[in-house]
């Protein structure tokens, strides 16, 4: 992540994957999420929520006491629920001795959309059944909404005594927390990160009311068909919760422990459009992707996967797709692929989960596909788009991880195989 | 209610703030401190819950009323015997 050719780059300042935790809506683990997305296993389903009624969601089912007392499941949030499922899981595939880690030198860096919408709902909803008298409002209301709760659970979970906080980023947010990660690793502020990003977006009426309002909520009669970025019958977003937390920890620290590395960051970069609050701008991302590229000392056809952003709303895709097909033109090796098709859109979650989900294709060499794509839209055209059936490629070397969100923020990571 | 069913009403209240805790020896004349893992948030949730689920009002200089079953018990009796168990 300094602009000199990697092989001079000293390995106290390269950046490496070495464990990771998720829960995804087909998958509590990476073998079974990256499973589902080579065999088309979408996780929507029909879902209800109070005021807005029936609608669709990715729905996770992993084991919250695994992890976390019943007691403190109660006490916290959701977001903090899948946080601290991740993180532990994290831990335990990185084959660190956690007991013997000094917890002081490691710092959790979280994404996240929004937070603090799900309990502020949830106590109006109460006091309305009491006339709105505050006096009802719970006083675990502060702990919960603090936009910190997230990684402060995870802190007080693992008796994590290093820095904590969460980095808001609308959907861009897993590729900040795993880039925010990175930096404070190479400014020596810790020696591991467990960096990602988590949504419990789908437990807040106010997401799809508000989706549904800008007429960019997927409808369909069947759930497993609804996320369908690319397709020109696409209707919108497939919400859905979720959360994924890598270890990050330098190189040098990686080899001395004889750690299995997942793969290394080689670049990454965030940009602004600075021209809409919901639009995206197509020239912003497409220059977003060139400065990660160029950070890796990368050329566009240097890349073997390109995870895409796309939602499934027409501006959305068409806007990428223009914007990749701008910095891409020229190769023809790179393949493209979208796992919102598959889970739906995990919010904060969606940078670092989607990127997951491509991680093993370093080993079996696999592009999985984008699910659901029966009539492609041709404004959404890509040589190497991977449609509905996942591809054997010639080898995967690097992946290019997009994740946009609104205010027109942009992210961009670049993952090397090691 | 009849202090029986008081009782029964402040343990299922105790049962959904400290679910992993085991209250079937629950020691009525001891401190719940003594016996559960249950801090100030948790206290107030106990105060919290009566109040939503019984109306009952419980001034903070009162707070110390409810340091065990027996005691929370003997409180609530005036507050609560016209409810309907």
């Amino acid at each position: 992540m300094i602009s000199v050719p990697n092989n001079l780059v000293p390995d106290e300042m390269r950046i490496v994957l070495s464990g990771i935790g998720l829960t995804a809506p087909n998958g509590n683990s990476l073998p079974e999420f990256r499973e589902g997305l080579l065999n088309g296993r979408s996780g929507v389903s029909d879902y209800e929520i109070r005021y807005f009624g029936k609608t669709l969601a990715g729905i996770c089912d992993f084991e919250v006491t695994r992890h976390q007392s019943r007691r403190d499941a109660r006490r916290g949030t959701r977001a903090g629920s899948i946080g601290v499922y991740c993180a532990n899981e994290a831990i335990l595939d990185s084959g660190i001795q956690w007991d013997n880690f000094d917890r002081s030198r490691v710092g959790v860096y979280i994404g996240v959309t929004e937070h603090g919408n799900v309990e502020t709902e949830t106590e109006i909803h109460e006091i309305r059944g009491y006339d709105y008298d505050t006096t009802y409002w719970s006083h675990h209301h502060n702990p919960r909404t603090v936009a910190n709760n997230p990684a402060g659970e995870i802190a007080l979970n693992m008796g994590i005594t290093g820095p904590h906080y969460t980095i808001g980023a609308a959907c861009a947010a897993g590729n900040a927390g795993l880039i925010q990660g990175a930096q404070m690793l190479q400014l020596g502020q810790c020696d591991l990160a467990i960096a990602g990003g988590v949504s419990e977006s789908i437990h807040t009426f106010g997401i799809f009311a508000g989706f549904a309002s800008q007429g960019a909520l997927a409808t369909h009669d069947d759930p497993t068909r609804a996320s369908r970025p690319f397709d020109r019958d696409r209707t919108g977003i497939v919400i859905a919760e979720g959360g994924c937390l890598y270890v990050l920890e330098r190189m040098s620290d990686a080899k001395t422990r004889g750690a299995r590395i997942l793969g290394e960051l080689v670049g990454y970069a965030m940009n602004t459009d600075a021209t809409d609050f919901v639009l995206p701008n197509s020239e912003r991302q497409a220059q977003c992707v060139r400065l990660a590229l160029r950070q890796a000392r990368l050329d566009p056809e240097d890349i073997d996967i390109v995870s895409t952003h796309a939602t499934g709303t027409e501006n959305g895709d068409t806007l990428e797709c223009a914007a990749l097909r701008e910095v891409f033109h020229q190769s023809d090796k790179t393949f493209f692929n979208n796992a919102k098709s598959f889970i739906g859109h995990s919010m904060g979650a969606a940078g670092s989960l989607e990127l997951a989900g491509n991680l093993p294709a370093f080993d079996d060499g696999v592009c999985h596909a984008t699910i659901n794509v029966d009539d492609l839209d041709p404004t959404c055209e890509l040589r190497g788009l991977v449609i509905n059936q996942a591809r054997e490629t010639s080898g995967v070397r690097y992946i290019l991880n997009n994740s946009f969100g609104m205010l027109g923020i942009n992210s961009v990571v670049i993952i090397k195989k090691v | 209610m009849a202090p029986e069913e008081i009782r029964s009403a402040v343990l299922e209240i105790l049962e959904d703030i400290a679910p992993d805790e085991d209250l079937s020896a629950l020691d009525d004349s001891k401190s719940f401190r003594d016996q559960m893992e249950l801090d100030s948030m948790d206290f107030l949730d106990i105060v919290m819950e009566l109040r939503k689920r019984y109306r009952v009002q419980i001034p903070e200089e009162d707070y110390g009323k409810l340091a065990s079953m027996s005691s929370t018990v003997d409180y609530l009796i005036p507050k609560m015997e016209d409810i309907p168990a």
